[in-house]
């Protein structure tokens, strides 16, 4: 009968919580990535900052989509709450733009945590609902005149861009920059302790068998509604670090298009996955310039055309097939050598 | 008590346009347990076409019965083409395959037609009939044949037997000789016939863009967790319910502006109070 449900299965295979990271690979990466702006203008600076943000928020919703199996079509709303925590804190309060990330960041965990402790109960179709009706809520949510001296209703809010401090001779941009990238850096090394060990082995049985899971003593409820707390937190992070980045946030900017990025992003790099969540950034980032300006084609299309693509081709995304493709090219030296 | 009469009524309309929304996402979901996400923007989509037919001169309701023709073929070819290759997949990969399609037509409609809104056309007399508007009193008409047509499909035809028994068991009639993938497509094809029709009647309400049916989606999903996901005339009342409700709503409690935030508080509701909704049937999971 149609009322029995089969366990849920997930594309990634059972009992990984991902490809190992290649120390050595990103120890380069990084060192590229401080050297490189140096010789770069502006703009670019903004660019690639712009990059780290949504991968801090794609990998926050990996933790939840990816490793945890629960579909979130509604991240942009934590993104949105972040931004608007920032925007509030700078310009009502007066206080420096650091101290907005972790605010914003304890905030998104406690709404995070209280959205999921319902969502516990919907699995599957009804969360993909729940959090979709989420993200076309938003806006409308953030133009409500009750709350427009808080928000600045359809206006929005203007940021001031920060000066670096210690009189350091660099840019405002190249600044941010810097400083986002050494939070991305803390937050990817965060997820990795947090996904290697027990919670990340925790987390992916509840993806693969839930009952079974349960049944080995997981508290199901708690990991689940954590879960989307520390995802939130992420993407809220994301959310205080991109309004800085923009100094605006307005109610357009989180729109459900926003929340379909971050999946596009997840699925592009590669589900349970943490260093996908860079290639999907960089997707991200880049793919609706290169479409809109390049080829002449709205990004949605082009989004579309990659999320079907990959469900077809590559259902595991950028980062699972470079660890497929290099594990295969190890294996030929081997045999060779 | 005239307000209330009239926000009543007009809550009536438009959740009529919610219950066929609402009851093309059932017939997907009572074939295939998948939630179409895309269903929206099939509709606006459709909608786009009979637009583009009405301002070539073709006659007002011409173009409906060619848009509705045009779209059932459509809905089929979707479900052959892109849905079938995912159809037993994961839950994960089916959702994202329908963002993708989502993502797709909407793109293709900005593209085509551009992001500004056009006021779309009612046949129907403008002028006022009691507490509603001759296009409100025409919908309610257009709805209820277009439902009525569907019951009497199901009901008293060999193809509506044959479809209800795929859906319901699709093993056995596989063995009794239903063609179940066959049956599958066509429910697309109704499902995005009758979007169609509903996506002309609301486009002249609420004017027509490439974004005018995330609301409508909204409230469509409300209805049909409110009548129960796997019950197509729950649908139907859950439509009118949430239609007359967010009227109401909309009118004494929240104000214009935070109409969404209803849907958004009815579906978590329901979800959370009774999600099997007002006449679904209650899931159990078996370990």
């Amino acid at each position: 009968m149609d009322t029995v449900k089969a366990a849920p299965k997930n594309n990634a295979p059972i009992g990984h919580s991902g490809p190992k990271p290649n120390v050595a690979a990103l120890v380069a990466l990084l060192a590229i990535a401080c050297v490189v702006p140096f010789f770069l203008k502006g703009y670019h600076h903004l660019v690639l900052t712009q990059m780290l943000v949504y991968a801090i928020a794609i990998l926050g919703l990996n933790i939840l989509t990816g490793y945890n199996g629960q579909i979130s079509l509604g991240h942009g709303a934590f993104y949105a709450i972040g931004a608007y925590t920032a925007a509030i804190m700078m310009d009502k309060f007066d206080l420096p733009y650091w101290s907005t990330i972790p605010a914003a960041g304890v905030l998104c965990l406690v709404v995070g945590f209280l959205f999921g402790l319902p969502a516990l109960r919907l699995a599957g179709h009804y969360l993909a609902l729940a959090t979709f009706a989420l993200a076309v809520v938003v806006p409308q949510v953030l133009k409500y005149k009750g709350i427009e001296h808080w928000t600045g209703g359809v206006q929005g809010i203007n940021i001031i861009k920060p000066d670096p401090p210690f009189g350091l001779k660099i840019s405002a941009d190249l600044w941010l920059y810097f400083f986002t990238l050494a939070i991305t850096v803390i937050m990817f090394i965060l997820a990795y302790n947090l996904l290697r060990g027990r919670i990340g082995r925790a987390l992916v049985a509840i993806r693969d068998q839930p009952i079974a899971a349960e049944a080995m003593g997981i508290n199901l409820a708690m990991y689940k509604s954590l879960t989307f707390g520390v995802s939130a937190l992420y993407t809220g992070i994301a959310g205080a670090l991109g309004a800085i980045v923009v100094q605006y946030v307005a109610p357009d900017s989180f729109t459900p298009f926003l929340s379909i990025s971050l999946l596009v992003g997840v699925v592009v790099g590669g589900l349970a996955t943490l260093t996908g969540a860079l290639y999907g950034a960089a997707f991200v980032q880049f793919a609706p310039n290169i479409a809109e300006k390049v080829v002449g084609i709205p990004p949605q299309i082009v989004y579309g055309i990659f999320l079907i693509g990959f469900m077809y081709i590559m259902p595991l995304g950028v980062a699972w097939f470079i660890h497929a493709a290099r594990r295969k090219l190890f294996a030929r030296q081997r045999a060779s050598g | 008590m005239e307000t209330f009469l009239h926000q009543l009524l007009s809550g009536l309309a438009t959740g009529g346009i919610y219950a066929s929304v609402a009851m093309a996402l059932v017939m997907i979901y009572q074939a295939t347990h998948h939630i179409n996400f895309a269903q929206g923007e099939m509709a606006m989509f459709s909608t786009y076409l009979a637009l583009t037919m009405i301002n070539a001169g073709v006659p007002y309701w011409l173009a409906f019965v060619l848009t509705v023709i045009i779209s059932f073929f459509g809905g089929m070819a979707i479900e052959r083409i892109i849905i079938r290759p995912v159809e037993k997949s994961p839950v994960l990969t089916v959702i994202i395959v329908f963002i993708g399609l989502l993502l797709i037509l909407n793109g293709l409609a900005g593209w085509i037609y551009t992001y500004t809104n056009k006021p779309f056309p009612s046949p129907f007399p403008d002028r006022s009939f009691g507490y509603l508007s001759g296009h409100e009193l025409g919908s309610i008409v257009v709805t209820l044949v277009v439902l009525s047509l569907l019951y009497i499909f199901f009901r008293f035809t060999p193809l509506g037997l044959a479809m209800r028994a795929a859906a319901q068991n699709p093993v056995s009639s596989r063995l009794v000789g239903v063609r179940v993938g066959r049956m599958l497509a066509l429910g697309w094809g109704l499902a995005a016939a009758i979007g169609a029709v509903a996506g002309m009647m609301v486009a002249h309400i609420i004017f027509l863009d490439p974004n005018m049916m995330s609301g409508v989606l909204l409230y469509a999903f409300a209805a049909a967790l409110v009548g129960g996901i796997d019950n197509p005339w729950g649908a139907m009342v859950g439509g009118f319910i949430v239609g007359v409700i967010e009227n109401l709503a909309g009118h004494y409690v929240v104000g214009p502006e935070l109409k969404l935030t209803v849907a958004l508080v009815i579906i978590i509701g329901v979800l959370l109070f009774k999600p099997a909704g007002l006449f679904g049937k209650v899931l159990v999971t078996r370990v």
